[in-house]
């Protein structure tokens, strides 16, 4: 699954991320493959921000449909 | 002082000291005694706020040679402090990151700003500098904001982790800049990633400073050109073993303290869920159009204008020169007639302009600091997409509506030519700056509201089909939004009134030499007497094609310098309701100022900008001339 399917508040686990500078720049912000993100708002036909701790990052549609999830049933470390 | 800094150069930690003090051999500007302290962090770390207390009043900023990004200088005792641009790393994605690279290569000393409620992300920088070699101070800032937030950082832990000192600082609030000064002097570079070493013995072995070596490897194209190298292949493996260490360092330092619940945060949360995010920009964007429009473009410039330039600065002006060069001489006309280098040309600049550009700069500078403007990219992506741009290009299109210039070299910020393109293009052709607004509003006022819709619905088609046609038919791919969204918060009143300031200084001083040229212009043509014959020249397209009066054409070859200028032609000539929507929206289409087509020239060369410069005359006569016939046709005709 790719991250412009996830609905806000829902936590997934970053698997695979696109070629190139993108890619550099993402593992820049903090975000390589394994991180759990939290998804903080999905604009409708607009980007998907994702949220790690305090750091948010708003990330367009298209590149959000290159960045492969696993999907997490809750927040990782915290106990249901 | 002097003394204590050179020790630094035989102040080795990180086992490669040896890379130190090559600075000399790689920039030759660069003197033995001459200490470098450049600042250095993510974007919105709080980095001026260091600037400015290192170094006081006395602050040059300049264009960084090549670049349209502004780097400022000062000094602290006997060393050069400069700030970079913020950036997330040493690399070359842009411009601000190209600018920064090479100051931090040059730099003897790198004091980094590191976000405290971001530790996670600021680290990456930070065992960058010091893989990179350099000598760090960290400046832990925003400590009490990263305790707010839940999270206690400990800096001894830190700063031994690291291998560099750790100042924990509030800077806004003046907290552990002292710390900092004092520890200056006990700089060292830090722990690097133990096996580059080996990895970058091979480019060492040829001679090549350690920090090239490193950039070399993490795939700047840049550096490795510089070196006749192609780039090494490592960045991804490079990047992601920094991210490694930034996770353990960050696991190791920061402890959970509770969370309490911050307004600014759900601030922040409203500000991008469409639901409430659209009303507030909207509230964001009328505030501002009062601020500008109406504020400052009516009552602040009637009375910077009229009373003070028309009714004072240029009577006074005009009895002084008129001893010399009496009007309706050439020379008087050239300095003090109607267009007059003395009397317009001063008027424009300071009693219209100025006013104008401050209170822009101001509004902007708010909107900067608060950190807003990210979340208004984040909105508007989705209808950007569409027209080939990403969210990221409200920023030059919303500057665009205080001036085009200024916007148009904020273009740079976007991620890839193709979105320069279309960025400049609209921005060349469809949006109007606050001066040709201010000056159209007043053309149109008095007609009634159905003026200002038809002529702001023509103005919006346009935008969009112009927009939505390039992203069609130019080739290439637009990059897509990938923005920080920093937290929200309130602007210091200081920092915002020095950016203001270094930023009107900087636009009078590029738009006042072409006003005076301008203003030149037009007066070798009165005093020749050619205006007459381009009248009759353009009667055609002005009389018989839009249906306005001959003398339109003084307006449009005004609009050539400025086009608030065309405005301003336009507003003497007696109209009709239809004429103005009319010629309102063919000057608003109509060629951008001297000014802009520099800079388009500067940033796009010379094919792109004849073409935009060629294809503006085009658009604003033919849609010009749509639309009266279009109005003549609903009965609404002249």
């Amino acid at each position: 699954m790719t991250l412009d399917k996830a609905l806000r508040g829902q936590w997934a686990a970053i698997q695979e991320l696109p070629e190139g500078n993108v890619r550099a720049q993402i593992i820049r912000f903090g975000l390589s493959e394994g991180e759990a993100v939290q998804c903080e708002e999905a604009l409708p036909g607009g980007p998907i921000v994702i949220r790690k701790g305090t750091f948010r990052l708003a990330i367009g549609r298209r590149l959000a449909r290159q960045i492969t999830i696993r999907m997490l049933s809750h927040q990782p470390g915290v106990e249901r | 002082m002097a003394r204590h800094g050179h020790h630094g150069h035989n102040h080795g930690h990180g086992g490669h000291g040896q890379s130190r003090g090559r600075g000399a051999d790689c920039c030759p500007e660069t003197s033995e005694g001459e200490h470098r302290l450049v600042l250095a962090g993510n974007p919105n770390a709080g980095k001026s706020v260091f600037f400015n207390a290192l170094t006081g009043l006395y602050v040059d900023v300049s264009n960084y040679p090549g670049t349209t990004v502004d780097v400022s200088t000062g000094r602290y005792g006997d060393h050069t402090v400069i700030d970079t641009p913020g950036v997330y790393g040493v690399s070359s994605f842009n411009d601000e990151e190209r600018v920064a690279r090479d100051v931090i290569l040059e730099a003897s000393m790198v004091v980094n700003v590191v976000d405290a409620t971001h530790l996670d992300r600021d680290l990456f920088l930070t065992l960058q500098l010091i893989d990179l070699g350099k000598r760090v101070i960290v400046a832990l800032n925003m400590t009490d904001e990263a305790e707010r937030q839940g999270e206690h950082i400990d800096p001894a832990k830190l700063s031994e982790l690291l291998g560099v000192q750790v100042i924990p600082t509030v800077a806004v609030r003046g907290q552990g800049l002292k710390e900092l000064k004092e520890s200056l002097e006990l700089v060292c570079s830090g722990r690097a990633d133990p096996d580059l070493e080996a990895e970058l013995a091979p480019l060492l072995g040829r001679g090549i400073p350690w920090a090239h070596a490193l950039l070399i490897l993490e795939d700047d194209p840049v550096v490795s050109a510089r070196h006749g190298l192609t780039p090494g292949g490592l960045r991804d493996d490079l990047y992601r073993r920094r991210r490694g260490r930034v996770a353990a360092i960050v696991k190791a330092v920061r402890s959970p303290s509770p969370e309490r619940f911050s307004l600014a945060g759900f601030l922040a949360k409203l500000t991008i869920r469409p639901l409430t995010g659209l009303p507030i920009l909207g509230l964001v964007l009328a505030a501002l159009y009062y601020l500008i429009g109406v504020l400052t473009a009516q009552i602040v410039v009637n009375f910077t204008e009229k009373t003070v330039m028309r009714g004072f600065y240029e009577p006074f002006v005009r009895r002084l020169v008129g001893a010399l060069a009496p009007a309706g001489t050439p020379l008087g006309t050239i300095l003090i007639g109607e267009f007059g280098v003395l009397t317009m040309t001063v008027t424009y600049l300071v009693g219209l302009l100025l006013p104008l550009v401050v209170v822009f700069y101001l509004a902007m500078s708010v909107m900067e600091d608060s950190g807003y403007l990210p979340r208004v990219a984040t909105l508007a992506d989705r209808a950007l997409v569409k027209i080939g741009l990403n969210g990221r290009a409200v920023i030059p299109l919303i500057l665009g509506f205080g001036c085009v210039t200024m916007a148009t070299i904020t273009t740079r910020l976007l991620g890839s030519a193709r979105e320069r393109t279309i960025a400049v293009a609209l921005l060349g052709l469809a949006i109007p700056c606050s001066a040709q607004i201010g000056v159209i509003a007043g053309l149109l006022a008095g007609t009634g509201p159905l003026t200002f819709i038809l002529y702001a619905g023509v103005m919006f088609i346009f935008f969009g089909v112009i927009g939505a046609l390039l992203e069609r038919f130019l080739p290439g791919r637009s990059t897509d939004l990938l923005i920080d969204l920093p937290p929200l918060r309130l602007p210091r009143v200081d920092n915002v009134l020095a950016k203001t300031w270094g930023k009107s200084v900087m636009f009078i001083r590029e738009a006042g030499p072409l006003f005076f040229y301008g203003a030149l212009f037009i007066g070798v043509l009165q005093v020749t007497n050619a205006l007459p014959r381009i009248e009759a020249f353009f009667a055609p397209l002005t009389v018989g094609w839009l249906h306005l009066p001959k003398q339109a054409a003084d307006a449009f070859i005004m609009g050539i310098i400025r086009r608030d200028f065309g405005a301003a032609g336009l507003f003497t000539l007696a109209l009709t309701p239809v004429q103005r929507i009319v010629a309102a929206v063919t000057i608003t289409l109509f060629v951008p100022c001297i000014a802009s087509v520099t800079v388009i020239y500067k940033e796009r060369g010379l094919r792109e900008a004849s073409v935009l410069w060629f294809a503006s005359w085009a658009l604003a006569f033919g849609v010009g001339g749509l639309v009266s016939m279009a109005l003549g046709l609903a009965g609404l005709g002249v």
